[in-house]
């Protein structure tokens, strides 16, 4: 038996994929607050990295699969909600004339992209295509550890060879060359809390809240997790006894 | 588990309190699996988020009606005649099979207005009655051609198989011309 | 199935039914009182855990397709919904997307029990090559599975392994354009996808019906490879099987809810969180964990085979890397026909045990190999496996069956069990019995 589980735990190791690390660092592990078996959002940082988004990278990229009314998750009311969907204008129609028009978001609207198609999105921005953010944190390798990393890995280029035009040095992209030029700064948005505003503190609530906007069943998954595995451990115990209790009377 | 001694009937008291706990977890964990797995067929919460509609009234002249969609659902708005509104308030001490006073069924002060679920409450069809050359039945309001059910000016009914009367949703004036269903 | 010589029950609706239907004396006899070994181990319990799996990936697959839309424009949202709108959905995406590892790691790990107590031997060769077509199956319905949700793994997955087929000579471009239903994987190809994903796991269902009777046909084999001679080497399937099977379903479904309420994307790949995109090929393509080792044998092949000095090519590396791959299931279909040597269990076979135990490590180096990029010491390493486990096959096992000693074995399962010196010298013989 021991041999068996010696060989399941290689294999594991055996089938973790290989990644395509091309020469980029694997990004330092941060200390999440939604790791581990019970974590959490915090959701402060949660609306601070909401701040951030519509700030900054909204300008560039969408999050259509996201929609305001998952915005109360971060712990806004709903009236809150609605006040924020507000903020933004959605394209419906066709009304009775059959024609489309622009009208205020509501709750159930899924953020607008910055963009009508992906060629407009890369026509203005030299012909880099902004990835909608709403699954980013789950479509790379190292998921949220990544994309801090990617927001603080700017650095002045060490390369020998000269960096084409638009394009910047970044520690943990791959290939290190990036089209996205570093888009966060110290105190280029104002936070309405105590909370310190530098370009760290920006890209880690910014983070916290793309990792919530990948994976929004988090908390609950989690919760639910560890009911259902307390479960199957203490059912697993019963049926032990019950299988040495019948075994025990083997004649 | 560490086994006590055994003796007879303490031993056998024990294996049917394992037994017992053993089919209790049994029961307890395919009720607990079972729920998501017939949850997942309920409304999801973007089909929920959806379930409110505006709607502009201004073009819809005396005498009108227009079926807008809800929920999936066709919901008839009658801009009604005086006559009609007459007609509808002086049957409501008729005998009725569900009764239902239009006051219930209308706004205080747009008493003209009659929204409601345009769906037979007999079996589902929708009751001809919204366009002027439609049939309407004989209390002049909506008829169901599948089986027959005859709605009044006030959408209730009054001959016929269907129950109850065609149900009014949730809805608020938002302006004097605008209504939200939902 | 007939009723034979058929038992009354007392209560009386299931007298009615049975009098009529034997399906409660068919069960008894089945799984009541039938007769199984009495010296099993744990691996012993794979088999239930499989069926367990197969039945968790049917009902979560089902209220799936109650959500998915098998369309290119909107597969991935579809998913996407099910993971964020529908009730609990994300629930039942990940137990399937995790649950199909799990079916593996199970039928791995049953398939290495079968080989290394000899489950495959006379009388039992047809419920071992039942078992490979129900792997084969399984096979083809992961595959196809894993390209719905319209990720850029998907798509490039099943651009990759339908590629294949065009390495068959004269007919392959053919038989893609055929399988593609179109020029490339596109539209017709998902929706035959989802319809097939959708058919074959029933198709499973009914090839283990037919494992199972042929399993009840010729009886368990057991740790010590020897028929029961009587009833003092067997114990009623129920309850002692039957408790003991439930038992390592439930230590098996911790580790899996494990993995998909805790790890659920460890066992995928980032890159399928991105929509496919057939202009952007990913940086590097790999199979989900279970497919890794075949896919080592089908890159090891790296160069013509052709008649040596001239330059005429007989099959290509392209089309050797194909027979490769496929060989290597096809070897493991005639298994039973190749090891003639008279004892089953490895328990009594050193020398096999030791080719066995080497063939289990480069099985594990090939799907290490199958996830590195085909280059470098990788290459070797998946080179060298692959000529072993071909080896293994051709080579080792026709040589033991000739030179391998014949051991004396325990005149019964009984005295086995009751006898400490055979216990203490058995590898994996975990029949603990008092």
């Amino acid at each position: 038996m021991k041999k068996i589980l010696l060989f399941t735990l290689l294999g594991l190791v055996a089938v973790t994929p290989a990644y395509a690390a091309g020469d980029a660092p694997v990004p330092p592990h941060q200390d999440w607050s939604f790791n581990g078996y019970n974590g959490t959002f915090d959701k402060g940082s949660l609306q601070r990295g909401y701040q951030v988004y519509k700030q900054v990278c909204s300008a560039c990229h969408g999050m259509k699969r996201i929609s305001f009314r998952n915005l109360a998750a971060l712990g806004y009311s709903e009236e809150e909600v609605k006040a924020l969907a507000a903020e933004y204008t959605v394209m419906d129609g066709p009304n009775d004339e059959g024609e489309m028009f622009e009208r205020p978001a509501r709750p159930s609207d899924a953020f607008p992209s910055p963009y009508p198609n992906d060629e407009t999105a890369r026509y203005a921005n030299n012909g880099a295509l902004p990835p909608d953010l709403s699954l980013i944190v789950k479509a790379r390798p190292h998921g949220a550890d990544y994309i801090y990393g990617l927001l603080t890995g700017y650095e002045e280029h060490h390369g020998e060879e000269e960096l084409p035009a638009g394009q910047y040095w970044n520690k943990y992209m791959a290939g290190h060359k990036i089209a996205m030029a570093p888009p966060l700064s110290d105190d280029m948005v104002p936070y309405e809390d105590e909370t310190v505003t530098t370009t760290e503190q920006y890209s880690k609530d910014v983070t916290s809240f793309l990792a919530w906007a990948a994976e929004p069943e988090l908390e609950e998954r989690k919760r639910i997790g560890v009911k259902v595995i307390l479960f199957l451990i203490a059912f697993a115990g019963v049926m032990l006894a019950v299988k040495r209790k019948i075994w025990a009377s083997m004649h | 588990m560490s086994s006590t001694v055994d003796k007879k009937g303490k031993g056998e008291t024990r294996r049917d309190f394992l037994y017992l706990t053993a089919a209790a977890f049994g029961a307890v964990g395919a009720g607990s699996v079972a729920w998501p797995f017939i949850h997942q067929m309920n409304p999801a919460a973007d089909t929920l988020a959806l379930s409110t509609t505006e709607v502009d009234l201004a073009p819809i002249e005396e005498g009108q009606a227009i079926t807008v969609m809800w929920r999936g659902k066709p919901v008839f708005i009658r801009h009604r005649t005086a006559e009609e509104v007459e007609r509808a308030k002086s049957d409501d001490k008729a005998d009725l099979r569900d009764p239902e006073t239009d006051e219930q069924r209308t706004k205080p002060g747009h008493e003209k207005w009659l929204v409601m679920v345009g769906i037979c409450t007999h079996l589902g069809c929708v009751p001809l009655g919204q366009k002027s050359a439609d049939v309407k039945g004989e209390y002049d309001g909506w008829f169901c051609p599948c089986h027959g059910s005859h709605y009044d000016t006030s959408g209730r009914i009054r001959k016929g198989p269907a129950p109850k009367n065609m149900a009014v949703p949730e809805y608020t004036f938002l302006t004097d011309t605008t209504i939200k269903i939902g | 199935m007939g009723s034979g010589n058929r038992k009354k029950f007392d209560n009386p609706i299931v007298e009615w039914v049975d009098s009529r239907l034997p399906v409660f004396t068919l069960m008894n006899k089945e799984y009541g009182v039938f007769p199984t070994p009495k010296n099993f181990n744990y691996l012993w319990n794979f088999g239930a855990i499989a069926m367990v799996m197969l039945i968790t990936m049917i009902i979560t697959g089902i209220t799936l397709a109650m959500h998915y839309v098998p369309h290119v424009d909107h597969a991935f949202d579809s998913v996407e919904r099910i993971m964020r709108d529908v009730n609990y959905g994300w629930m039942i995406r990940y137990l399937h997307a995790n649950g199909a590892s799990f079916f593996f790691i199970a039928v791995y790990i049953h398939i290495f029990r079968g080989m290394y107590y000899g489950s495959y031997k006379q009388p039992r060769e047809l419920l071992w090559m039942l078992g490979v077509v129900i792997f084969l199956l399984l096979m083809a319905t992961a595959f196809i599975g894993y390209v719905l949700p319209w990720g850029q793994m998907s798509f490039w997955g099943a651009t990759v392994i339908t590629n294949l087929f065009s390495a068959i000579p004269f007919v392959g471009d053919s038989i893609v354009t055929l399988l593609w239903g179109g020029f490339s994987v596109d539209n017709p190809t998902l929706n035959r996808f989802f319809a097939l994903h959708y058919l074959l796991p029933f198709v499973i269902f009914a090839v283990v019906f037919l494992h199972v009777w042929a399993l009840h046909v010729a009886g368990s084999n057991n740790p010590l490879g020897i028929e029961p001679k009587g009833e003092q080497d067997t114990l009623p399937f129920n309850p002692y099987y039957t408790m003991k099977d439930t038992f390592g379903v439930l230590v098996f479904l911790i580790v899996y809810v494990a993995f998909a309420f805790f790890m659920p994307n460890d066992l995928g790949h980032p890159d399928n969180y991105i929509p496919a995109d057939p202009l952007v090929t990913p940086a590097h393509i790999v199979p989900e964990w279970y497919f890794l080792p075949f896919y080592a044998i089908l890159r090891a092949v790296t160069f013509d085979i052709g008649i040596p000095f001239t330059d005429i090519t007989i099959i290509t590396a392209k089309l050797g890397g194909v027979l490769a791959m496929f060989g290597s299931i096809a070897l493991l279909f005639v298994l039973p026909f190749l090891d003639k040597h008279p004892v089953r269990s490895a328990v009594f076979r050193p020398w096999f045990r030791i080719a066995l135990f080497a063939l289990v490590i480069a099985t594990f180096l090939l799907g290490m190999a199958g996830g590195k990029p085909a280059e470098g010491i990788w290459l070797y390493v998946s080179q060298f496996c692959s000529v072993y486990y071909f080896g293994f096959f051709l080579a080792i096992i026709p040589f033991l069956n000739k030179y391998e000693p014949v051991e004396k074995l325990p005149p019964s399962i009984n005295d086995a069990v009751l006898d400490k010196n055979i216990k203490a010298n058995a590898y994996f013989y975990a029949g603990k019995v008092k």
